[in-house]
């Protein structure tokens, strides 16, 4: 068994990780041009911070049903979070939204 | 305790970053993926706060917050695709002001 404050210290690393990563996200989606770019910063805050935080959060639970609901909550985000963006990735494409940062791939060549 | 806080004032602060690009948002995609992140970000705002407080039972809270966003989220979604929430998804969306 490890010991309290090696579980405590890896706890505190990973949960400053994980709000790291979620303020980046969030500055992410406020400095994206469009919608398109915007999904690959919120997918950040999705995966990776919350990933970070549930994992430091069931380290100070222990093994217990607190544990099992997180690991509920992860599997949750990670099946939900790419489904809503893929429908909305969908649906926007499908009403007609371009991306800004598309160019044409055609014109590469020549260069 | 304290790291509960720290991740605690992380998450907030980026949820005032999300309201934030959800009021300037330009189109209604851009409102519907935020508030599908902002979703994401109170649930785990929600299960570090049971954290915080001592009380693990706002888990639960945060997984009904998490059912009904996605659910949410699709239903708005099926809304602006089919224009009808009720259809099969049979039918061809209606067309769009899509160019091409």
């Amino acid at each position: 068994m490890m010991p309290s404050v090696l579980i405590d210290g890896l706890s505190w690393v990973l949960l400053i990780a994980g709000g790291f990563f979620c303020v980046v996200g969030a500055v992410g989606m406020l400095r994206m041009p469009d919608v398109f770019t915007r999904m690959h910063a919120s997918s950040v805050t999705e995966t990776l911070g919350a990933g970070l935080i549930l994992i430091g959060l069931m380290l100070q639970a222990g093994l217990s049903l607190v544990t099992v609901k997180l690991l509920i909550l992860g599997v949750l985000i990670f099946i939900a979070g790419p489904t809503a963006t893929y429908a909305i990735a969908h649906v926007a494409m499908l009403r007609g939204l371009k991306p800004v940062l598309q160019h044409d791939r055609s014109q590469d060549r020549s260069v | 305790m304290s790291m509960f806080v720290a991740a605690t004032l992380a998450l907030l602060m980026t949820l005032v970053l999300m309201i934030i690009r959800l009021i300037l948002g330009p189109t209604v995609f851009d409102r519907l993926q935020t508030a599908n992140s902002i979703g994401t970000v109170s649930m785990l705002l929600l299960a570090v706060v049971g954290f915080v407080r001592g009380r693990p039972e706002f888990l639960d809270l945060a997984l009904v917050y998490g059912l009904l966003n996605i659910i949410g989220t699709i239903a708005v979604l099926k809304f602006f695709k089919y224009s009808d929430l009720g259809d099969d998804g049979k039918r061809t969306p209606p067309t769009t002001r899509s160019s091409s």
